[in-house]
C-alpha cells in the first residue's frame, strides 16, 4: 500500500479529503502510481501529466523522502519507504502564480 | 414565470446568477471550482439545466465540467484534446515555426438542437466537438488543415479559437475566429473550412489586408439574420452583409475602435453593443469613464450609454466573452469586468447596475432565459 498526499485542489477535484491509500499491481514506480490514482480517479488524468505524452505537467513536482523525484525517470523504483508505506509520495503544485 | 440565469466564468471560480425577469434581485451561489481558471461557462438552448464549463489551471491543465441541474451539481467529463494527426507548426511571435500544443479550451459552445453535442474553440487554435456530453473529443481537422495554418500567429493573449457561432438557418455551416489568425468559415459541418477576412485591414501585420493574421476579439450575429455579422477587431468594428464574404468597418463616431466585446440586441437584429478601450496597451476605457456604446442602425451612429455606470477613475477591462444578452421582451445585456463588477441592463443598455461588484477578474459571461 502506497500513500500518496495530492494537492489541495486535486483532492477537491477527485473527492477526497487526506492521503491516498493506493495499491500497485507491479512494483512502486512513479509510472504505476500514477496509473493506480487515474485508474481509481478517473477525473485526475491529465492533471499531473499529459495525456498524450505522459509528462509531467511542468507545474507539478512529485517529492518523497526529502527528495525531489520528479526528473527521475518515471520507470525507476520509488524509495523502499514509500512502496513499504512508511513514507508520503508527495504530488505537489509548485510555488507560482497568483 | 421568466427568469434568468447569468453564468460567469472569472480567474478564481465560477458563478452562478438568478433573477425573476424584474432583474433587480439576485441569488448568487458559487464559486464552483474556486480556485481554478473558468474560461467559460454556457449552458445548452434546447436543455438549459445542461451546461458546460472550461475549468483550467496552469498547475493542473484543462477539465471539463458538466451540470445536468442548471449548475447546482457538476461532474467532470472527457478532458482528452488531442490534436489529429501530427499537428505540425503555426507561427511563434518571433516568426519561426513552432509546434501545435494545446493549452487550453478558451470557449465551449453547446450545439442549438441536442445538448450532448458541444464545440471546443481551444488554445493552440483548433476546433473540438463532442457528441456524447463531453465525454470524447474530436478534432474537426479541417480548419487547422485548410492551408493557412501553418502562417498562423499568436496574439498576446495566445492562439485562442475564441468564438463559434452556428448558423440556426443552416446547420452545416459555422462561423469561428481565432486569434491572431482571423475569421473562417465552413458550409459542410466543419470538414472543409476557408478565411473570410476580405476587408479587413491591420496595420499590424506587414500586409494589413492580408488573407490571414488579423487578430479579431469576437464577433457576434442575430440568429433571426446569420449572414449578417459584426466584429471587434483588434482595432476597428466591422460588418458584414454576406457571411463574411465582405467585411466594412461601421465603428463610425465611437470615441476608440478597439475592444474586446461585442452583442447584438437579441429582438433588434440592427442594435449592436461594444465597449470601447482605449488602445492595445491601454487595456480599459477612455477618459476612466465605462461606457458601452449601442448601435441601432447596425453600426456606423453609435450612442453611449452611461447610467449606472462608473463615469470617473474606472480602469476596467471587458474581455471577449464576457458580455451576454437575454431574449425576455425587455431585453437585457450582462457584461463583465477585470475589476469583478458584472452590470446588468433590464431595458436593452438605457440604465445599468452591479449584480455584483467584487468577484475575481470576470473572463467569460453568458445568460439563460428560463420559462
Amino acid at each position: 500500500m502506497i500513500r500518496v498526499l495530492l494537492p489541495q485542489h486535486l483532492r477537491t477535484l477527485a473527492k477526497v479529503t487526506g492521503e491516498l491509500q493506493i495499491e500497485v499491481e507491479s512494483q512502486a514506480t512513479q509510472r504505476s502510481v500514477l496509473d493506480a490514482i487515474e485508474a481509481r480517479y478517473p477525473m485526475l488524468r491529465g492533471t499531473m501529466r499529459d495525456q498524450a505524452t505522459q509528462e509531467r505537467r511542468p507545474f507539478v513536482r512529485f517529492f518523497a523522502c526529502e527528495e525531489d523525484l520528479s526528473y527521475g525517470s518515471p520507470d525507476a523504483l520509488l524509495p523502499e519507504a514509500v512502496a513499504q508505506g512508511t513514507e508520503l509520495f508527495l504530488v505537489v503544485g509548485a510555488i507560482a502564480g497568483g | 414565470m421568466s427568469k434568468v440565469r447569468v453564468l460567469v466564468g472569472t480567474k478564481k471560480g465560477a458563478f452562478v446568477l438568478e433573477s425573476d425577469a424584474k432583474r433587480d434581485n439576485w441569488n448568487i451561489s458559487g464559486p464552483h471550482f474556486a480556485g481554478w481558471e473558468m474560461y467559460h461557462v454556457k449552458g445548452s438552448p434546447v436543455d438549459p439545466n445542461r451546461i458546460y464549463a472550461s475549468q483550467t489551471s496552469g498547475w493542473f491543465g484543462q477539465l471539463v465540467q458538466r451540470s445536468s441541474d442548471g449548475g447546482k451539481t457538476w461532474e467532470p467529463v472527457g478532458n482528452k484534446f488531442a490534436y489529429d494527426g501530427v499537428p505540425g507548426t503555426h507561427m511563434w511571435y518571433d516568426g519561426t515555426p513552432h509546434p501545435w500544443e494545446f493549452k487550453r479550451v478558451w470557449h465551449l459552445e453547446p450545439s442549438l438542437t441536442d445538448p450532448d453535442t458541444v464545440y471546443a474553440g481551444v488554445e493552440d487554435a483548433a476546433l473540438f466537438r463532442s457528441t456524447d456530453g463531453g465525454q470524447n473529443w474530436s478534432e474537426l481537422a479541417g480548419l487547422r488543415n485548410h492551408g493557412t495554418g501553418s502562417k498562423w500567429q499568436p496574439g498576446a493573449g495566445g492562439m485562442g479559437l475564441h468564438t463559434i457561432l452556428l448558423d440556426p438557418l443552416d446547420p452545416r455551416r459555422i462561423f469561428i475566429a481565432i486569434s491572431a489568425a482571423g475569421a473562417f468559415r465552413t458550409d459542410d459541418a466543419g470538414a472543409s473550412w476557408r478565411p473570410i477576412n476580405r476587408g479587413l485591414r491591420s496595420q499590424y501585420i506587414p500586409d494589413p489586408d492580408a488573407e490571414v493574421g488579423h487578430c479579431v476579439h469576437r464577433i457576434a450575429m442575430h440568429g433571426s439574420r446569420p449572414d449578417v455579422l459584426f466584429m471587434q477587431k483588434h482595432w476597428d468594428v466591422m460588418r458584414t452583409d454576406d457571411a463574411g464574404e465582405s467585411w466594412r468597418e461601421v465603428s463610425g463616431n465611437l470615441p476608440t475602435d478597439f475592444g474586446f466585446v461585442i452583442d447584438v440586441h437579441a429582438h433588434e437584429p440592427e442594435t449592436v453593443y461594444v465597449v470601447p478601450i482605449k488602445s492595445d496597451s491601454e487595456h480599459f476605457p477612455p477618459d476612466g469613464k465605462l461606457r458601452v456604446y449601442r448601435s441601432k442602425t447596425g453600426g456606423n451612429e453609435w450612442e453611449p450609454l452611461t447610467k449606472g455606470l462608473p463615469q470617473s477613475d474606472c480602469y476596467v477591462n471587458v474581455l471577449r466573452d464576457a458580455m451576454a444578452v437575454d431574449s425576455l421582451d425587455s431585453c437585457g445585456v450582462y457584461f463583465g469586468t477585470t475589476g469583478g463588477q458584472v452590470y446588468a441592463s433590464p431595458d436593452a443598455g438605457d440604465s445599468w447596475a452591479p449584480i455584483v461588484r467584487d468577484l475575481p477578474a470576470v473572463l467569460s459571461v453568458e445568460v439563460q432565459t428560463l420559462q
